[in-house]
C-alpha cells in the first residue's frame, strides 16, 4: 500500500514538472530529537565563562602538558593487555602500568605526586574490555563509560602500517549539550595541543545518539575536494554511565550525572550527550 | 520411634536426598547429614554450635524439656577466646556422648575460621558484581548498531577534514589553495610560451617539489628507491619545458607523501618515468 502511494506521488511530481512541491524530508531520529534545554549555543557567554574557570582551564591555557596513565582492573587478560598497548600508542605521552591488586584510592595520590594529568582504567569482564573510567587527575571530573565493540588493530581490515609517533589531530563531533560539551573537553584534554600535520593522523570522537564512537585514521588529500581516509588503530564505542565531580570515589563522590535507566531510557528520541 | 518413622521410611521435610548422600536441612543439625545420630528430631539429647552476628552459641536440648517446645533449646554464649570457648563446651557437655561433644567442637572450629576469614576480606577491596540485564543489553546493542549506521563516520570525518583544509588550519603544507591554483592553470593555458611565467612556475614547482622531497625523505625511509627515481625524474623535468606536463606532474608529485590507500598512484607514475630515467641512471 505504501508502495502504491509512493508511485502515485512520483507520477504526480513528474506530471507537474517544474511546479512540483519540493521533496519531503524523511523523518530521522536526529530530526525528531527532543529538544534538550542544555544545548550549548556557540555564543553562549555563561558557558564560555564556565569553561574558562573549570578544571580544564589550565590545559586549554596551555599551562599543563597531558600525561596519562592507563591501567586495567585486576588480572587483565590478553585482549585487554593488547588493547591497552594500542591505546597507549594512540594517545601520546601515556604509560601503561599493571595493577597488581592496588586500590584505586591509593593509586590516585601517587599519580598526582608523579604529575600525571589523567588516569584511564579499563575494566574487563570475561576476557574482553567492557568499561572505561577516565578521570582528570588533579581533582578533576571522573567519567565512567561502558565500552563495547572493541576492535584491535589487527582486526581492522586495512593494509597500512602502524601509527607513527607524530601528534595527531582530534575531531570531536556532535557534542551538543552541556554534558556533552564537558565530556568533549575531557577527551580533548587527553591530547597535546599542537598536532603535527605532517603525520596526517586524526583521532575522532563522534557522538551519535549518546554513543561515542572512537576511530583513528590516516588521511590524504587527493584533491581539494576529496580526501581519502584509511583506518588504523583500535576502535571502540563508549556510552556514558556517570560523571562524578571529584576523582574516582564510588561511595562518597558527588555525582554530576548518572544514567538512570528507568527515567532516561523511556523515550526513543531523547538523548543526553 | 521417631527415627523409625522419619529416618528411612516416611517423609521428613528436612531431608534432602542426592545421588550419594542424604542431607538434613534442619538448622540445629550438627553435621548436616541425615543420620540416626545427627538428627535433632530423633535424638532427645542433642547439642549444636551456631553463630549469630559473629558470636557463637552452644545450643542444648535435653529430655526433660521435651514437652516444652518453646524452651526446648537452651543456648549458652561462648567465649570469644577460642580455647576458653572449647573449655566451655567441654564443661557444658560433660557427661554427654562423645560423638556430640566431638562434633560440636569441630563445628565450632570451622565457624571461627570462617568468621576470621570474613573479617579479613572486608578489609580488602570487595568486588561488587553488578548483574547485567539481558533485555537491556540487547536493546543497547541494537541501538548502538543503528547509531553507527546513522553516524556515517567516514563521511563525517572526511567532511570535517575538508572543512579544516578550507579554513587553512593546515597552512601551506598542501599545495591546493584552490583559487590560486585555478588561476595559475588558466594563465598557463593562455600564454604557454612566455618565459617569465614558466620560470616562475618552475621555481614554484621546484620549491614545492623540493619541499615534498624533503618531506618524503623524513617520512618514508622505505621508499629510498622511489626517492631516487623521483629526484632523477625531477632533473628530467627541469630539462623538459612543456609547461602542461610539468603541471600535471607537479600535481601528482604534490601528492607523493603517499601512504596506504593511494599507493596505487605511485606505481603508475613510476612506470611512466622508468624508461626515461634508466639511461640517465646508467650513465651516472
Amino acid at each position: 500500500e505504501k508502495l502504491a502511494a509512493k508511485k502515485k506521488r512520483r507520477k504526480e511530481r513528474e506530471a507537474l514538472g517544474d511546479k512540483a512541491p519540493p521533496k519531503a524530508i524523511p523523518k530521522t531520529i536526529e530530526n525528531q530529537r527532543v529538544y534538550d534545554e542544555t544545548t550549548v549555543d556557540p555564543n553562549d557567554e555563561e558557558v564560555a565563562f564556565d569553561e574558562a574557570t573549570d578544571e580544564f582551564a589550565p590545559y586549554f591555557n596551555r599551562q599543563t602538558v597531558p600525561k596519562i596513565l592507563i591501567t586495567t582492573s585486576d588480572r587483565p587478560r590478553g585482549r585487554t593487555v593488547r588493547f591497552c598497548e594500542q591505546l597507549s600508542t594512540v594517545i601520546p605521552n601515556s604509560h601503561v602500568y599493571y595493577r597488581r591488586g592496588l586500590a584505586l584510592k591509593r593509586i590516585i595520590p601517587q599519580c598526582i605526586a608523579r604529575d600525571f594529568t589523567d588516569l584511564i582504567v579499563i575494566n574487563e569482564d570475561r576476557k574482553i574490555p567492557n568499561g572505561l573510567v577516565l578521570s582528570h587527575l588533579p581533582d578533576g571530573p571522573t567519567a565512567h563509560f561502558r565500552m563495547s565493540s572493541v576492535r584491535l588493530r589487527k582486526e581492522i581490515k586495512r593494509k597500512g602500517k602502524d601509527p607513527t609517533e607524530h601528534v595527531h589531530e582530534i575531531i570531536l563531533n556532535n557534542f551538543t549539550t552541556r554534558l556533552g560539551h564537558s565530556i568533549g573537553r575531557m577527551f580533548a584534554s587527553l591530547f597535546p595541543h599542537d598536532p603535527q600535520f605532517i603525520g596526517r593522523q586524526v583521532a575522532t570522537f563522534h557522538n551519535q545518539r549518546d554513543y561515542i564512537f572512537f576511530r583513528f585514521h590516516r588521511y590524504i588529500f587527493k584533491s581539494e575536494k576529496k580526501v581519502g581516509i584509511q583506518e588504523l588503530g583500535p576502535r571502540f564505542t563508549l556510552k556514558l554511565r556517570s560523571l562524578q565531580k571529584g576523582t574516582f570515589d564510588s561511595k562518597f563522590g558527588e555525582y554530576e550525572w548518572i544514567h538512570k535507566r528507568r527515567e532516561m531510557d523511556t523515550s526513543r528520541r531523547k538523548f543526553h550527550l | 520411634v521417631v527415627w523409625g518413622m522419619l529416618g528411612n521410611r516416611q517423609f521428613c521435610s528436612y531431608k534432602i536426598t542426592t545421588k550419594t548422600q542424604n542431607f538434613c536441612r534442619n538448622e540445629y543439625n550438627l553435621s548436616g547429614l541425615c543420620n540416626r545420630s545427627s538428627c535433632p528430631l530423633a535424638n532427645s539429647q542433642y547439642a549444636t554450635v551456631r553463630e549469630e552476628k559473629g558470636r557463637c552459641y552452644l545450643y542444648l536440648k535435653t529430655i526433660e524439656r521435651a514437652p516444652f517446645p518453646r524452651r526446648l533449646w537452651e543456648r549458652v554464649l561462648l567465649h570469644k577466646n577460642y580455647e576458653k570457648a572449647l573449655e566451655q563446651i567441654d564443661e557444658n557437655l560433660i557427661y554427654w556422648p562423645r560423638f556430640i561433644r566431638h562434633k560440636c567442637k569441630q563445628r565450632f572450629t570451622k565457624i571461627t575460621q570462617y568468621l576470621i576469614r570474613i573479617r579479613k576480606l572486608t578489609l580488602r577491596r570487595q568486588r561488587k558484581l553488578v548483574p547485567l540485564r539481558r533485555k537491556i543489553e540487547r536493546r543497547e546493542k541494537r541501538r548502538e548498531e543503528k547509531a553507527l549506521i546513522a553516524a556515517q563516520l567516514d563521511n563525517a570525518i572526511e567532511k570535517e577534514l575538508l572543512e579544516r583544509l578550507k579554513q587553512d588550519t593546515y597552512g601551506d603544507i598542501y599545495n591546493f589553495p584552490i583559487h590560486a591554483f585555478d588561476k595559475a592553470l588558466q594563465q598557463q593555458e593562455a600564454d604557454s610560451e612566455s618565459e617569465s611565467e614558466k620560470e616562475e612556475e618552475e621555481e614554484e614547482e621546484d620549491v614545492d617539489k623540493r619541499e615534498f622531497v624533503e618531506a618524503d625523505d623524513s617520512d618514508l625511509s622505505d621508499f629510498e628507491d622511489m626517492d631516487k627515481l623521483e629526484t632523477s625524474s625531477e632533473e628530467e623535468q627541469e630539462e623538459e619545458t612543456e609547461v602542461e606536463k610539468e603541471i600535471s606532474h607537479s600535481k601528482s608529485k604534490g601528492k607523493t607523501p603517499l601512504k596506504g590507500a593511494a599507493r596505487r598512484k605511485r606505481p603508475h607514475i613510476e612506470i611512466e618515468y622508468e624508461a626515461e630515467t634508466e639511461p640517465a641512471a646508467k650513465t651516472k
